[in-house]
């Protein structure tokens, strides 16, 4: 293991060991690579830009599929508000192993990669717990969306056959039931009579175009039985697409992470030499900054 | 023309230079050098433009008679979406920023290598899967929904090599997201002394330019191709309007990036011109700045027109009208750049030779692709010839004619620099008559057959589009002898073509005071850049067939 002293000396060292042939200092080789990463990094938002475009588009034409998933109480609030503290307190960890690195307390930076890597990790396993409460609900996309199995009061089957999460939802539905289709969306324009009528009658205020053209601004439609969930799927393509996606550079930051551990395990970074630090650290706060959006998007709109 | 005396030496260059430098197959395979990695990409993107362009003459037979000529409607179907694939993905988008810019930019700069070395390779190699993905696709059933690949012709065709192709193209955008990396990077930090932003060769500007679009639109087709490819796959329903997807939302997410993709084509191609029109003018290049201003603006313009691709596909109007109306907007800065050239040549001491030659060619040809654009972005014109051979006759005469023409003049150009070697001037303009009337002779007739409503992509046609067809058809034969000649006297120059001076041309960019070919590490000591476009102290020196400066070569 590097200590202060080896930093120190290869400070002065004439040819820096990390200093590649083609760069004149250490610090313009610095300012290369963050600024090669933050253009990166740009091209991963524009990635998810993407499907975030998708999301505006169906959210804008199809406003009426968002709300039933909120009705529905289709995504667990709960998990989802563990997940993003977990991942908030990661990009803290990670912001203090990049000082840690800076500051050559290595000690430090190694248990700083290690809260990361335990954190990102957890925030794996909640998404593999609401991932198969998904599927064992057939909450998925195109023909796999098959709603029936989504637990409304068949509460015994689903304690015994299915875990934690799900017995959460499950409860959480059963008291839904009737309740979240009598709660009007604080803006809707209707009245309140259908609260009277069948469950299955609903109100909602159109964001503009909806299932029968171009609405007036204000106006309030009422859905017959077979459109309010028609194209409910396409609610589940965008929610595992943006949330896969998001998954699988996740995991790409933890690869990344325990890279870094090895390294810094070994001591290879000192004051003197730490760039892959802030390097990984940016990414993963661009991780972090995704799923911050994510959350609120899929999660608690309504 | 100049005339070269033939007296001087004929030795090859015995110096170590980066060709010699390191032997065997792995000092090239494993190389980090920009200038080899440069070879690398030029040596596969001209094989994979030898593939795209025996299906474009294969195409072109076909069309010789209204019916069957020499294959199946199938089979045309399927040779029409690879041309255009292998044309569009892995020739015009990486051609010059990846085979010429990797050679020249840190050369231009006065620097040893690009930022990152070890990506740059990185981004050949994907390069590569990426063509291997198209053979696979190939090998694996092919495609047929042209290069497109609108929805839902690619989510329901039968055929296997839509998923490969999809990847080749994810692939390759890492690829070009890459190099554009790269070249930004570099570009803002590894500038010599005496270099600021306007002291940058305007190839470099074009250059980065094209680097800022291939970050920031190559993203979204990365997304695009995994959307459909997951489409395909696990049929997610956000494009297939069977699954209650949308599929003009597709088009405008193939077309947000593929609009400003057409000026990762063309800019790099300007900058190249660039470059050309002030060397061959002996002149100071006319209107740096806004030669410079313009290729950053066709790149932020490029980005807010890309609904000029859907006026027909059941957008609002006003959103046409607003598209229309931007599309309109980027043909300022283009004009400029045009203008610009043309007072650069205006009371030049023009000479010529065969990068000159190219440069004029494209300066005719840009113009024509350029106006007729705009019958395509006016909304009552473009309905009328909407996917009819207008559009192939335009796009061509910008992509083909402009990009490819731009890309065999900057080859002329550095070739010298690359190889150590001179190449036959008057093989040169035999080759160039050739490309030149071939490409003319193919693609105009094809502007009068779309006014007339011969639709694009048909296997068979009505009899009186025959005479046109087959003109088109000759010209392609002519622009195919003509590469075939190129090809022949820039090999032939390898081996007995003349020791290339450092600066054979008379150019006043860095590169061409760094030997030729360029050592290893291009520069003992990082040199100072002046004036790129002053070339008031180059003397010509007949003895050596050389230019040579009172500040002397930077290398040796």
């Amino acid at each position: 293991m590097s200590t202060a002293t080896d930093a120190e000396s290869h400070a002065v060292h004439e040819h820096p060991p990390h200093l590649a042939h083609h760069f004149d200092t250490e610090e313009q080789q610095f300012e290369a690579d963050v600024q090669g990463m933050w253009l990166f990094l740009a091209t991963e938002i524009l990635l998810f830009a993407g499907l975030f475009c998708a999301y505006a588009v169906y959210r804008a034409h199809h406003p009426e599929i968002f709300y039933h998933a909120y009705k529905q109480h289709y995504l667990s609030v709960f998990w989802g508000s563990v997940n993003t503290a977990l991942l908030l307190v990661s990009s803290f960890t990670i912001a203090a192993a990049v000082w840690c690195a800076q500051h050559n307390y290595q000690k430090w930076l190694v248990w700083m990669l290690v809260a990361t890597l335990a954190l990102g990790s957890g925030f794996l396993v909640v998404k593999y717990i609401e991932y198969s409460h998904k599927i064992h609900s057939g909450l998925l996309w195109g023909t796999g969306f098959n709603p029936q199995k989504h637990g409304h009061g068949h509460d015994d089957e689903h304690n015994d056959a299915h875990d934690e999460a799900h017995a959460a939802t499950a409860h959480a539905d059963e008291h839904e039931g009737d309740d979240a289709l009598h709660d009007e969306p604080a803006d809707a324009g209707a009245s309140a009579d259908t609260s009277a009528e069948d469950q299955l009658q609903w109100v909602y205020e159109p964001g503009g175009t909806g299932p029968r053209g171009l609405l007036e601004p204000g106006s309030a439609i009422e859905l017959s039985e077979d459109e309010q969930v028609r194209n409910v799927q396409t609610f589940f393509g965008i929610y595992f697409l943006m949330t896969g996606l998001h998954g699988l550079h996740v995991i790409a930051g933890l690869l990344a992470i325990t890279w870094l551990l090895v390294k810094a395990l070994k001591g290879h970074f000192t004051a003197a030499y730490f760039t892959p630090v802030p390097i990984v650290g940016l990414y993963w706060h661009v991780v972090d900054l995704v799923w911050i959006y994510l959350f609120p998007l899929l999660y608690l709109i309504h | 023309m100049a005339t070269i005396p033939a007296d001087y030496s004929a030795a090859p260059p015995a110096r170590d230079n980066y060709l010699t430098h390191g032997r065997g197959i792995l000092s090239w395979l494993c190389t980090l050098d920009h200038k080899r990695i440069g070879v690398m990409y030029l040596v596969s993107i001209l094989a994979a433009f030898l593939l795209g362009g025996i299906f474009a003459i294969l195409i072109r037979t076909e069309l010789l008679t209204p019916e069957k000529t020499i294959m199946g409607a199938d089979t045309y179907n399927q040779f029409f979406t690879l041309h255009g694939a292998i044309m569009t993905f892995l020739v015009i988008i990486p051609g010059i920023p990846a085979a010429l810019g990797n050679f020249v930019l840190p050369i231009m700069l006065g620097a040893k290598d690009l930022a990152f070395p070890r990506i740059n390779l990185l981004s050949y190699y994907l390069w590569v899967a990426g063509a291997l993905f198209s053979v696979l696709a190939i090998v694996m059933g092919s495609v047929d929904t042209g290069w497109t690949f609108y929805i839902p012709y690619a989510t329901d065709t039968t055929m296997g090599g839509v998923i490969p192709v999809l990847m080749g193209v994810f692939v390759l955008g890492f690829s070009s997201i890459f190099t554009g990396l790269n070249f930004i990077v570099t570009i803002h930090k590894m500038r010599p002394p005496g270099m600021g932003w306007f002291e940058l060769p305007l190839f470099l500007w074009a250059l980065y330019a094209t680097a800022v679009i291939q970050i920031l639109a190559t993203p979204v087709i990365g997304i695009t191709g995994l959307l459909l490819i997951a489409e395909r796959v696990g049929q997610f329903g956000i494009f297939h309007p069977g699954l209650g997807g949308d599929p003009v939302l597709y088009q405008h997410f193939f077309w947000f990036y593929s609009h400003p993709a057409v000026y990762i084509m063309i800019l790099p191609a300007m900058g190249v011109i660039s470059e050309i029109i002030s060397i061959f003018s002996r002149k100071h290049i006319f209107g740096y700045h806004f030669i410079a201003f313009s290729s950053i603006a066709i790149a932020m313009f490029g980005f807010i027109v890309w609904g000029h691709h859907m006026f027909v596909s059941g957008q609002s109007t006003l959103i046409s009208v607003i598209f229309s109306l931007l599309t309109y907007s980027v043909s300022i800065p283009s004009a400029v750049k045009v203008f610009n050239w043309l007072a650069t040549m205006y009371g030049g001491s023009i000479s010529l030779r065969a990068p000159m030659l190219y440069a004029l060619a494209f300066i005719f040809i840009f113009g024509i692709g350029g106006l007729t654009g705009l019958f395509l972005g006016a909304l009552a014109t473009d309905v009328h010839l909407h996917d009819t051979y207008f559009v192939v006759a335009h796009f061509h005469y910008v992509m083909m004619g402009s990009t490819l023409i731009a890309m065999i003049a900057g080859i002329h150009h550095w070739w010298p620099k690359m190889v150590g070697r001179m190449y036959n001037e008057a093989a040169a303009f035999i080759a160039w008559v050739f490309v030149f009337v071939g490409m003319n002779l193919t693609f105009f007739p094809q502007f009068i057959m779309g006014a007339h409503g011969m639709p694009r992509r048909y296997y068979n046609y009505p009899p009186e589009f025959e005479n046109l067809h087959q003109m088109s058809t000759w010209g392609s034969y002519l622009m195919a002898v003509g590469f075939v000649i190129i090809a022949a006297y820039l090999l032939h120059s390898l081996f007995a073509g003349r020791t290339a001076p450092a600066n054979p041309w008379g150019g006043a960019t860095l590169e061409w005071r760094c030997a030729s070919p360029p050592p290893h590490d291009n520069y003992p000591v990082t040199p100072t850049a002046g004036d790129p476009y002053d070339f008031s102290d180059l003397k010509y020196n007949p003895q050596t067939g050389d230019y040579e400066s009172d500040r002397g070569p930077a290398a040796s």
